[in-house]
């Protein structure tokens, strides 16, 4: 018995993206595995550790715990779309270099997903915001001291980008 | 970790919805907001023949406030109760205790009314709509019905609803007169289930002497726990009250379980403070001193 | 002068891929490859009476299933004990496909392969294994009684009984003013990187050849193994460490069960296999560690000099000893730490029970060490009213005593030697650093607003950089450009960048110019791993002499170019120059490039490049061969670095803590490192190791514990329960550095990989025990606990 498939549409990272897949179709692993898009990454599937993390419509959102065909036809947005349109490191990635905000890069990702949506809500952080804002993302390299700091060098990249 | 193979439906609306449950009953399974069922689904510990997404129900995608009830639609996430000015304005608790509930990025999928009708009993929404009294309002094929939060839930993660039933909102009264509320919980990390949460709400009268003082709980029992500890403050000054009796008496009253957590003994003793804590902030708060 | 790299806090070359999106972690590979998953026991003691696979043979997309009957060869051999050892008398291992019984939770049963990962869980589904129940035994006391055992064969549950001992300890003990005695506990913990262990495997049939790619930490010994197991020639097997999702010592055991399968199915395929591990299967089919009952006897005179410590340590091994007993071992030669007592006998046990086998988690064995150490340092004070400080800095080793003989075995079986190290000094800054001398203060002024606040502090040692070897391969293409390779492995810990800076310092070339490659057996195929903080020490200084020998080569052949003496000449920016001429005068400069080119006599033009290095490319003194005799064509070379024996970094921790007084809450508030690792390469990678390590030390203190119920069931198998961190449980840490170098390798490094998780339980025990008044002797530590324990004084 073979399973009913459905046409998934979505526009990723501003490109119309499509694949046929089953219901059951994780949004992680057909970003990951049916569009090839690697970026996202999937390190517990319930949904606790955010490195799946993808703005879905602009919001951020655990892409483990949701089937594509639910979101069929949403503006999804992976780290792949964080980058600047020239291809550069995009501010909250530049920060994450600057402040060596990573280490073996498997759950950044979802940081950099998360963080990009959060400063857009609060453009200018306090340190204790900062901490706030990334406190449903696990890492186990950084101790987060770090990347504390990145949120607070992004949100002053992307100002400087903004007055530009 | 890969959910089995399911049914898939996808109703557009509630009509649809609901003919479709009643159709694949008692083998469906409602998907709104996925944070609860996806992890169960993923883990194998569920597997629905049939799931029926709700997600395309814009028409519940609600948050209606007045000065009596915030009514929540069954397709508002979290995120969209805790940012509405509106419920915020007559209903504080609101956001205050979704605050408490997971982080931010399970709040802008998870819906409100899917955590009550998940009816976990260390979900905080769940205890909240009990303490206000609030109502679950549930649609079938052919009719509607409104149910009391007391009789709604019927154990750890039960409801009386049908499995031809569909959720579609839930109502949070505004609780009456000169009252104030406060959620309070503690969690061994930020965001995780609490291993004690309390949501307590406090009426004053008008001298500013307490004419009652209610509290619910989460992780305290097999469903959430509604007590009321006005006995034990009744007719004390709002400032001068003997707050930890009022804890005292709850934690006499409570009789929770042990688990890798924490021991029933310790969940008892953070009842005490927590409650204490709660009902002191909650009268003291100048909306209801005022 | 050429940018000198090396010591600088230089922002990481790895990391714009990574940020991008653009790293390749294993489940990245291979998207059309067949996807493996497995029936794991759900049992953790039982008998395999039979396995029915009729109900899954029709699932979609069911390409195979395998059970133990079906490996066929040396497949179906038990898996190796890695590291062997006299003491460990009674090693046991595991099947790759459980054999006839299982004896933990998650112990591989039935391997199915799909077209993918969904099909094959729905065929796993399907499987029926039929059990006959044995009576588990979980808890290291019931290992310990003994009343039922884990492996029939293995009497008392022992693996392996060991007895270390300098001086006389029992006469010691006797004769010592003061002793006491305490009986200390550290529960289970894991690795837990953020990705699993995953395994995708490629068979060539035309060029009857395999390449492996694993999310390992030693690569070279999967591929020998894997050659081994697979009956296979080395040269026929690749095995590539691509980006590694951290790893923390979980990954450096091998073969896993599944780094056999993967490429055994894929072989008798004919197909890509892939298995990525989940979250789930991660808790149950990897590793933990930790798990040790302690009883520290200790005598010391009224000044709180140790005199005599005697120890007995039982070790939860696991189910198997995949990875031997390296973790016991660490405790009992790390746990002296930098003390130096007149006498002392470490005895462990380590015991089986049936439970996910226990191999090194960051720290391997020293945090459990460190803690019976540490809090017997506080226990010495509290008894004669001494300053937790004082009695310390009295029983330091002092620098003018280094190099240290301790008088034991190291795990790396050599002497246990302490090659540098200025523990006093470490010791000010750190008080100066946290405030020691003013903590009082703050405790009355807290005291008086009703608040309980305690400072805690722990010392370590740790013995890093073990050998036997690593190497490295340096090579400068003819467009200036270098490559480097060094055959073991990275996980998150910036190689690349910090062997980058080595070898562009080394060679005069702009840190830039270098790109590195790790854990690639084409590139490099000798290496150990990358464990025991060892990567910067090793392969820093394999690279170095590489390196080195590489810029003798240059300055060689530049020479001859420039007609000047080699020792005239230096490299700056990639142009080899006579010394203080940089305006570049004519004829005296050449850049590194040319002479790569020169460096490979041609016979074929293919390039503009290649065209200058061809026989009719330029002048050419006939008298000599082309490549000179002893010399090899290409401006690259190998060096190896092998230690007599470690390094040995050390460090302390100071931590604030406040604990309050009805809810029993735990909060950091401040937490303070100073440490030395000999020479940094570069102080924000190892500020980054720290932070990292800390964290874990936090988490290992206050929130992990892997909690097994009495059926040998891990109830806490999932991010939801098993409590890492997230930021808001990671205090602010504050560090101070020391740097002494190690006089035992050319650059002076010493390791920092694990250095900031190992004194986590022994400095917040001390924190909370100073806030509350009692001893903690039990780690890690809830509210929960410390209300139990608050009420148990109470009552008593």
């Amino acid at each position: 018995m073979s399973e009913a498939m459905y046409e998934v549409s979505l526009v990723v990272n501003g490109v119309p993206r499509s694949a046929t897949v089953p219901a059951r179709r994780l949004l992680s692993d057909f970003l990951r595995h049916d569009l090839e898009l690697t970026g996202t990454h999937v390190g517990c599937e319930h949904g606790v550790c955010g490195a799946c993390t993808v703005l879905v419509d602009g919001r951020p959102i655990r892409s483990c715990l949701q089937f594509a065909v639910t979101v069929d036809g949403a503006e999804v947005t992976t780290v792949e779309g964080c980058t600047r349109a020239d291809g550069e490191l995009g501010h909250v990635q530049q920060a994450f270099r600057d402040c060596h905000g990573l280490q073996c890069g498997f759950c950044t990702p979802g940081f950099v997903t998360t963080i990009t949506a959060y400063l857009e809500e609060n453009p200018a952080p306090t340190e204790d915001e900062a901490r706030e804002a990334i406190v449903g993302n696990l890492c186990r390299c950084t101790g987060y001291q770090n990347i504390v700091a990145s949120v607070l060098r992004a949100a002053e990249l992307r100002a400087e980008e903004v007055n530009r | 970790m890969k959910p089995a193979g399911f049914t898939y439906h996808r109703p557009a609306t509630v009509d649809d919805a609901v003919a479709v449950l009643a159709e694949v009953s008692p083998a469906g399974k409602v998907l709104a907001g996925g944070q609860s069922l996806v992890p169960l689904l993923n883990m194998r510990l569920a597997e629905p023949e049939h799931v029926v997404d709700i997600n395309r129900l814009s028409e519940l995608a609600y948050v209606r406030a007045d000065g009596d009830a915030v009514r929540v639609g069954a397709l508002a996430r979290h995120a969209d109760v805790e940012r509405d000015a509106a419920a915020y304005a007559v209903l504080p608790l609101l956001r205050e205790t979704l605050g408490y509930v997971a982080h931010p990025t399970i709040r802008n999928r998870g819906t409100t009314v899917g955590s009550i009708a998940h009816a976990d009993p260390a979900g905080e929404l769940t205890a909240v709509l009990a303490l206000l009294g609030g109502t679950v309002t549930l649609r079938r094929a052919g009719g509607e019905r409104t149910v009391a939060a007391a009789d709604f839930f019927t154990g750890p993660m039960s409801t009386c609803a049908d499995a031809g039933e569909l959720v579609t909102s839930a109502t949070f009264p505004v609780p009456e007169g000169r009252t104030g509320a406060v959620w309070t919980e503690v969690a061994r990390r930020h965001g995780d289930y609490a291993v004690c949460g309390t949501g307590v709400v406090v009426t004053l009268d008008d001298d500013l002497r307490v004419a009652g003082a209610r509290a619910a709980y989460v992780s305290m029992g097999p469903e959430p726990v509604l007590l009321d500890l006005t006995d034990a403050v009744a007719g004390a000054p709002f400032d001068d009250a003997d707050w930890p009796a009022a804890g005292r008496l709850a934690a006499g009253r409570l009789e929770p379980d042990d688990d890798i957590h924490a021991t029933a003994a310790y969940r008892t003793r953070l009842a005490e403070v927590l409650t204490a804590r709660a009902l002191r902030a909650a009268a003291g708060r100048p909306s209801v001193v005022a | 002068m050429t940018t000198r790299s090396f010591g600088e806090p230089i922002a990481r070359l790895e990391d714009p891929r990574l940020l991008k999106g653009e790293g390749r972690f294993l489940d990245d590979i291979g998207h059309r490859a067949l996807a493996a998953a497995f029936v794991r026991s759900p049992h953790a003691h039982a008998r395999i009476v039979d396995i029915d696979v009729t109900d899954a043979v029709g699932v979609d997309g069911l390409v195979a299933v395998y059970t133990h009957d079906d490996l066929d060869g040396r497949a179906g051999e038990a898996l190796p004990v890695l590291i062997p050892h006299e003491t460990l008398t009674h090693g046991r291992t595991g099947f790759a496909l459980a054999k006839d019984e299982v004896n933990h939770v998650g112990e591989p049963i039935v391997m199915v392969v799909a077209t993918d990962r969904y099909l094959a869980e729905d065929a796993c589904a399907r499987i029926r294994v039929e059990y006959d129940f044995l009576p588990p035994v979980v808890g290291i006391e019931a290992a310990r009684d003994a009343g039922l055992l884990v492996h029939d064969d293995v009497p008392g549950n022992v693996s392996a009984h060991m007895v270390q001992s300098r001086g006389d300890v029992e006469a010691a003990l006797a004769a010592a003013p003061n002793v006491l005695d305490l009986d200390l506990d550290i529960e289970r913990s894991a690795s837990t990187p953020l990705e699993g262990k995953g395994v995708h495997a490629r068979w060539d049939a035309d060029d009857a050849s395999l390449r492996v790619y694993t999310s390992t930490q030693a690569s070279t010994s999967v591929r020998a193994a894997l050659a081994a197991r697979l009956e296979l020639p080395l040269d026929r097997v690749e095995v590539i460490a691509p980006d590694v999702g951290g790893g923390f010592g979980v990954k450096i055991v091998h073969p896993w069960p599944e780094e056999v399968l993967v490429p055994w199915a894929a072989i008798r395929l004919g197909r890509e296999v892939k298995w990525t591990e989940d979250r789930r299967e991660h808790f149950v089919g990897a590793a933990h560690e930790r798990g040790q009952l302690q009883h520290v006897r200790v005598g010391f005179d009224d000044e709180g000099r140790l005199l005599g410590l005697d120890v007995t340590v039982w070790h939860d091994n696991g189910a198997y000893t995949p990875y031997g007993i390296i973790v016991p071992i660490i405790t009992t030669t790390q746990l002296l730490g930098p003390y130096k007592p007149d006498a002392y006998r470490a005895e462990f046990f380590s015991l089986y029970t049936n439970t996910v086998p226990v191999t090194p988690y960051r720290g391997a064995g020293r945090p459990q060490g460190c803690f019976a150490m540490e809090r017997t340092m506080d226990a010495i004070a509290a008894h004669l009213g001494l300053d937790r400080t004082v009695v310390r800095e009295r029983n330091f080793i002092r620098p003018d005593e280094m190099p240290y003989d301790q008088g034991l075995i190291f795990q790396d079986g050599r002497p246990l030697v302490y090659d540098s190290g200025d523990y006093p000094a470490t010791l000010e800054k750190l008080k100066k650093l946290v405030g020691w001398e003013e903590f009082a203060a703050f405790r009355d002024e807290a005291r008086a607003a009703g608040r309980r606040v305690g400072i805690g502090i722990a010392c370590y040692v740790e013995g890093t950089g073990v050998g036997p070897y690593e190497g490295g391969w340096v090579k400068v293409e003819t467009d200036g450009s270098v490559v480097a390779a060094t055959g073991l492995t990275t996980q998150g810990q910036g190689h690349k960048t910090a062997f980058a800076q080595v070898v562009a310092s080394e060679l005069g070339v702009p840190v830039d110019r270098v790109a590195v490659t790790t854990g690639d057996t084409r590139r490099f195929g000798y290496a150990v791993g990358t464990f025991a903080s060892r990567a910067a020490v090793m392969s820093g200084n394999a690279l170095a002499a590489a390196a080195r020998k590489v810029r003798d080569k240059a300055l060689r052949i530049a020479g001859e170019a420039l007609e000047a003496d080699p020792r005239d000449l230096e490299i700056v920016d990639g142009v080899v120059r006579v010394i203080g001429s940089p305006g570049g005068a004519p004829g005296a400069s050449i850049p590194l490039a040319t002479v790569a080119v020169l460096a490979n006599p041609l016979r074929y033009a293919f390039d503009r490049e290649a065209e200058r290095a061809t026989q009719f490319g330029g002048p050419v003194d006939f008298s000599k061969p082309p490549v000179a005799e002893g010399e090899s064509p290409g401006l690259e070379d190998t060096g190896f670095y092998s230690p007599p024996r470690s390094t040995f970094a050390n460090g302390m921790h100071a931590a604030i803590v406040e604990t309050d007084p009805e809810t029993a809450e735990i909060t950091i508030l401040r937490y303070c490192v100073v440490h030395d690792c000999g020479t940094l390469i570069n102080p924000r990678i190892v500020e980054g190791q720290i932070h990292g390590g800390v964290a874990q030390g936090v988490g290992g203190a206050l929130y992990e514990r892997m909690v097994y119920d009495g059926a040998g069931q891990l109830l806490n198998a999932s991010f939801m329960d098993f409590l890492m961190p997230y930021s808001t449980e990671v205090p602010v840490i504050e560090t101070d550095h020391l740097e002494t170098p190690s006089p035992l390798n050319p650059l002076g490094i010493k390791g920092a990989g694990e250095a900031g998780v190992i004194p986590g339980s022994a400095v917040l025990a001390s924190a909370i025990s100073d806030a509350e008044g009692f001893a903690i002797t039990r780690m890690p530590i809830s509210p929960s606990d410390l209300f139990s324990l608050r009420l148990a004084r109470e009552s008593r």
